[in-house]
């Protein structure tokens, strides 16, 4: 059962339209404090614009949104305060070494000199990246790449941490190892909200949403959607209802 | 016939040795798969074939062609498309299909019956700026934009990585159809559910191929012990499965974990290891046998070892 007391993310009638293209559509869910909230959808079905607004990035055309208890339409400095953010797209600066990214990663959250330097040995120690430190980030293979990424992205412990497609492109092992990340993060009670396409990973989430043209379609625990929509993996689930899609194109 | 033959290919970039001597043969009409971590060699393999680089040593050959002295001739009959999105952002999706057309001195009509499926899903978004495309649809295009000189062989550079599992599923059974063309087609992809899709399946690892096979038969090779396990705590489920004695990998695999065991362990236990997890505190354990996937072989394969190559 959710705990009110414990909402991170609660959205209401969120919506945003570009020109007469709607591409979220009165979206109402929300989140608990350490789930790690699978947030599902094909291309182009509104994942990523509706991501934005619950970072702060961009305003709702209409409802509302509440990040770690901070309104998207008016208090988006505080919520950016409060998150983490990582994308495959973008994540580390690659020109810069190991150490250098840490470093102004936890300069940019606001985190004091001494504290930066202490937390940088621990994570370096963690990822097993000690000897690494001294690399340019664009030497580092991308699986390590990624869990350094995601390392930065919690650095400044946020209550929520945003994962756009963490681990698309790395290889079964790193991926495992990238969801133990996972793991260990909601256990340290941040919420995880991440988005993927490999749909084993689905299976990894507390919750999963599924967005079928800017709508959500199906909300539930993996089993619960297995057993609702009489299918035997999460793959089935997810074709089921993105063949219902009568979007063209995002 | 062959239409792609590779002997002993090695290729180091500065200090870093990214091929160490790569061997394999493709068929006309063949849908071959190359899979294996990032870093493992994948890109540089399409990259010395489409006679991008050239190989330090060894010999490649496409369609009976040198790829060292008859290069200019392989870039004629070849179509690739990289791993990341190359084509032209601010040209439309039709300047950038006519553009590659007459880049190899053909017109798009001339070869619409190559792309004509593929290029249906386009069509409505054909004056768009390939910039602002999705993901599922820059994928098609730059497909469309490989193969409308018509190519003998093709090269794809992990082509669904970030796509969605229904448009990977289109994706793939366009393969199908390209390959009953009698067209070679070199693929790879960091998804096992693909791998199990290909002909033959090449796995690379520290630029060397460690199994070249059909999937059925790297699938018959497995020769473990394989158990699927889950309980009501999975997260701690994992880390007890790793204590228990001659379980080699342990890994989260959907909604279940899979334990495959050491060399040696014919025929374990259930009970026995129902009975150990139930001590440790899980309840609504459930293990059974399985049958290895493709996925389950790489794990075993692959898995583990190139964690630690960084360590040193």
């Amino acid at each position: 059962m959710i705990n009110r007391d414990n909402i991170v993310i609660r959205t209401d009638q969120l919506t945003k339209s570009f020109g007469d293209f709607t591409a979220v559509d009165h979206i109402s869910f929300s989140v608990e404090k350490g789930e790690i909230f699978g947030f599902l959808g094909a291309n182009g079905a509104g994942k990523t614009t509706a991501m934005r607004m619950l970072c702060g990035l961009s305003k709702p055309t209409s409802g509302e949104g509440f990040v770690a208890g901070y309104n998207i339409r008016t208090q988006a400095r505080q919520i950016r305060k409060n998150i983490g953010y990582m994308s495959q797209k973008f994540s580390l600066y690659e020109d810069l070494k190991v150490w250098e990214n840490i470093r102004l990663f936890g300069g940019i959250y606001g985190l004091k000199e001494d504290a930066i330097r202490e937390k940088t040995e621990v994570l370096l120690d963690k990822l097993g990246m000690t000897q690494q430190r001294e690399r340019l980030v664009k030497t580092l293979p991308l699986g390590w790449k990624q869990k350094l990424a995601f390392s930065v992205a919690i650095f400044h412990e946020p209550k929520i941490v945003f994962l756009d497609e963490p681990t698309g492109g790395v290889d079964p092992t790193a991926r495992r190892e990238f969801w133990e990340m996972i793991y260990d993060t909601a256990d340290k009670g941040i919420t995880v909200f991440v988005t993927t396409h490999y749909m084993d990973e689905a299976e990894y989430c507390d919750r999963v949403s599924i967005m079928v043209d800017g709508r959500i379609d199906a909300l539930d625990t993996p089993r619960r959607l297995k057993q609702t929509f009489k299918a035997e993996s999460m793959d089935s689930v997810f074709t089921a209802l993105a063949e219902t899609s009568t979007r063209q194109s995002e | 016939m062959v239409s792609v033959s590779v002997e002993n290919i090695k290729k180091s970039y500065n200090k870093t040795r990214a091929l160490r001597g790569v061997s394999f043969e493709v068929s006309q009409g063949e849908l071959f798969g190359i899979i294996g971590a990032d870093g493992a060699g994948k890109s540089t393999i399409f990259r010395i074939l489409t006679t991008l680089i050239l190989p330090d040593s060894g010999r490649a050959a496409v369609e009976g062609y040198d790829v060292v002295s008859e290069y200019v001739k392989i870039r004629e009959i070849v179509g690739y498309m990289p791993g990341r999105f190359s084509l032209y952002q601010d040209l439309s999706v039709e300047e950038n299909l006519k553009f590659f057309a007459t880049l190899f001195n053909t017109s798009v009509n001339e070869n619409y019956d190559m792309i004509k499926d593929i290029y249906s899903y386009l069509k409505p978004f054909k004056s768009r700026k390939a910039g602002a495309l999705s993901g599922g649809m820059k994928q098609k295009l730059a497909l469309c934009c490989a193969l409308i000189h018509r190519p003998k062989v093709l090269f794809l550079d992990e082509p669904t990585t970030g796509v969605d599992p229904v448009s990977r599923k289109d994706f793939w059974a366009m393969l199908k159809r390209l390959k009953e063309e009698g067209i070679a087609i070199l693929v790879s992809t960091p998804y096992m559910d693909e791998a199990a899709l290909c002909d033959r399946i090449a796995l690379i690892d520290g630029g060397m191929f460690l199994r070249t096979d059909t999937p059925e038969n790297i699938v018959k090779n497995f020769r473990r012990e394989i158990i699927s396990v889950s309980s009501s705590d999975m997260h701690s489920l994992l880390k007890d499965l790793r204590t228990i004695d001659q379980a080699q990998n342990c890994y989260s695999f959907g909604e279940t974990h899979h334990v495959i065991f050491s060399e040696g362990v014919n025929y374990c236990d259930l009970s026995q290891i129902a009975d150990y997890l139930s001590q440790r505190g899980h309840n609504d354990i459930e293990i059974k046998r399985i049958e290895p996937t493709i996925e389950d072989c790489y794990m075993l394969l692959e898995g583990g070892r190139h964690l630690n190559k960084y360590d040193k």
